[in-house]
């Protein structure tokens, strides 16, 4: 016997399903926003404003649905992605009330959106409700594989068969029915996630295992390449015709992403950037929006110039009022409510609405923000590193991969570090189609988790254990 | 509205966004485990066996128990060779599971464990019973490989990889 130099004691916690956890911190979540809005209040008229308490209480109640649902339909479930997202969902809430008082966004014919961003983060949890009721088991989806891949790629291209119409700014992202519109494309993230999970699920092997080995990476054999350079295809084929840089960087990168969780190949990153790289370059040459872009990105600061001297291309100054924006708000910000982005204009509630946290809260908030995205993509990952079935690790990596793609595209556009593209910031910004997707999302990640929590249920008695008589010599 | 209140309020806004962030992160911390890992010994190196025997054999232990528990029923498993040597873990009626999987109860840091290798569990009458699970190598009751679940006398050694582990009372 080996003399032990460490004692330890490994106890069993059982099957914690971390509920009440959620409880606390669901509350504290609500807390948080109610405490911006009385700080917006204050700031900007003196007084806590009329609201307060109908808000305080209507995500409260929001909030209690959802914990509820939880608990009776995914009792194991991750405790910090409902919080998360109802405290990101509530500070989007209050920084749209911020900007809705803004007296320059109004001459600018902006009405007010936070009560309609309200009625769709009702909605949103609402659709929440139904997933998390509605889909027992996320398996389920792997059926609808191939069904999943036509409807995304109906959806898709739906829009490019909408008139553009003149307030889009160039991008045909929207379906409009009257007066009602909404953004395909959005949804199509969780859609498609389903497709590259049971796809990839079932041809991993195949995809991982024949190859090649040169100088050192590992070569796919030409005919594995075949669903790279479709999708690769079908996310130039969006930039052409939707003029939609960000959706066509989602969904490339998003398959990256996924081929390599599948397959451990250092080589897909790398063909996909190259391609990714040599696609944008080639369409850039003649799709003038994107030209715009790289121009508005490059040079933010020219539009200050005497219009002569100004690049062709640059007509919009919000880039450099974004950035203006950062700089004013420093370390620790100006104050909710104190701040300038409204001189941003027309995207200040949904595009740019970063610079509004960055300029109020400061870079400390700024991170502070970010840090709550990061949590949400790490408690994905984790849930995706925890289930037991492929399809589940693919589909929880893949849709925490596009939450944190999408998260990296907005914040990278708004920050200038790398061109702007047209997509909302998830939860924080203006956008119905944003919100619901994204609580499903939220809802379809606690699923998965739910499952890969579980217990495991007792061990089963073994047939042939009960007749069997031991007999001890 | 005071400048000094509304600074007040920006400061101590940003904290509160910050503790929500670190409370999160705690969570995350406290969820990392799949088991609870007690230190006990006050991180002095000292041999366990010699300690943990006279305890056992007093009988003291039972008392604590649950009351359904017979006499003479294991009351621990002790990790007595290999990697994790002194590991102990309270047996109370749970299944605990042996392998290099990192939800096991016991994870194997072995090159000849499988990823779930064993695991060992109460039957209907209390006795304990250890079961391979299908692993490459297989699992040793005393000398004999198992080929069917099988109970666990106290102080038999169950042999997986280098790992050997006993129950004791």
């Amino acid at each position: 016997m080996s003399v032990v130099s460490n004692t330890t004691t490994i106890g069993s916690i059982g099957a914690p399903s971390r509920r009440n956890t959620e409880l606390l911190m669901l509350a504290f979540a609500v807390v948080i926003p109610v405490f911006a809005y009385i700080n917006v209040g204050l700031a900007i008229d003196g007084t806590v404003p009329a609201g307060v308490l109908g808000m305080g209480l209507g995500m409260a109640l929001l909030a209690a649905v959802a914990h509820i649902v939880v608990r009776r339909f995914a009792p194991y479930a991750d405790p910090l992605l409902l919080p998360l997202a109802t405290l990101l969902n509530g500070l989007g809430l209050v920084l749209i009330w911020r900007l809705d008082q803004s007296e320059r966004l109004r001459q600018l014919g902006q009405g007010t959106a936070a009560s309609n961003q309200l009625m769709w983060s009702t909605l949103g949890v609402a659709g929440f409700v139904i997933v998390l009721i509605f889909l027992k088991d996320h398996r389920i989806l792997q059926r609808y594989t191939y069904i999943s891949m036509v409807v995304a790629l109906v959806l898709l291209a739906a829009p490019a068969f909408f008139p553009a119409r003149e307030e889009d700014f160039g991008a045909k992202i929207w379906i409009r029915i009257g007066s009602f519109s909404i953004q395909p494309g959005e949804f199509v993230k969780i859609i498609i996630a389903v497709f590259f999970a049971g796809y990839l699920m079932v041809k991993r092997d195949a995809l991982a295992l024949a190859s090649r080995r040169f100088m050192g990476l590992y070569l796919p054999r030409g005919r594995d390449l075949g669903p790279i350079l479709t999708v690769w295809a079908l996310s130039i084929l969006i930039l052409v015709f939707e003029t939609d840089l960000g959706t066509s960087l989602l969904f490339f990168g998003m398959f990256i992403v996924m081929l390599y969780v599948a397959t451990e190949r250092t080589s897909w990153i790398l063909f996909g950037l190259l391609m990714s790289a040599a696609g944008a370059a080639a369409v850039a040459t003649f799709e003038s929006h994107v030209q715009q872009r790289i121009v508005a990105w490059l040079n933010p600061m020219a539009i200050f110039l005497p219009p002569e001297q100004r690049p062709d291309g640059l007509i919009s100054d919000q880039a450099a009022q974004a950035l203006f924006a950062f700089g004013s708000g420093g370390v620790l910000g100006t104050g909710l409510g104190q701040g300038h982005s409204d001189l941003i204009g027309f995207a200040a509630k949904s595009d740019f609405i970063l610079a509004t946290v960055g300029e109020e809260l400061g870079l400390a908030g700024m991170m502070a923000v970010l840090m709550l995205y990061a949590l949400i993509v790490q408690r994905g990952i984790r849930t995706g590193l925890a289930a037991r079935d492929p399809f589940g690790k693919l589909f929880a990596v893949g849709l925490s991969g596009a939450f944190a793609l999408q998260v990296f595209i907005v914040a990278g556009g708004v920050m200038n570090l790398i061109p702007l593209t047209g997509m909302t910031m998830p939860f924080l910004a203006q956008g119905g189609s944003s919100v619901i997707t994204n609580w499903a999302l939220i809802a379809i990640l606690i699923r998965i988790s739910d499952t890969a929590r579980r217990p495991a249920p007792a061990p089963a008695p073994s047939p042939d254990a009960e007749p069997t008589q031991v007999v001890r010599l | 509205m005071s400048e000094l209140t509304l600074t007040v309020m920006r400061l101590g806004f940003l904290a509160v966004l910050w503790l929500f962030v670190i409370v999160a992160v705690q969570v995350i911390r406290s969820d990392l485990f799949g088991t609870r890992v007690t230190q006990r010994g006050g991180g002095r190196a000292r041999p366990a066996p010699e300690r943990e025997r006279p305890q056992a054999s007093g009988g003291r232990q039972q008392s604590r128990q649950s009351p359904r528990q017979r006499r003479g029923a294991p009351t621990k498993l002790v990790v007595v060779e290999g990697s994790l040597a002194g590991t102990t873990v309270a047996l109370q009626g749970q299944t605990i599971t042996l392998g290099r999987a990192h939800d096991s109860t016991i994870v194997l840091d072995d090159d000849y464990a499988s990823s779930r290798h064993a695991r060992i569990y109460p039957d209907q009458s209390g006795q304990w019973i250890v079961e391979d699970m299908g692993s490459t190598n297989g699992t040793y009751l005393d000398r004999s490989r198992l080929t069917a679940p099988q109970p666990v006398p106290l102080g038999a050694a169950i042999r997986i990889g280098k790992t050997v582990i006993e129950l004791r009372k």
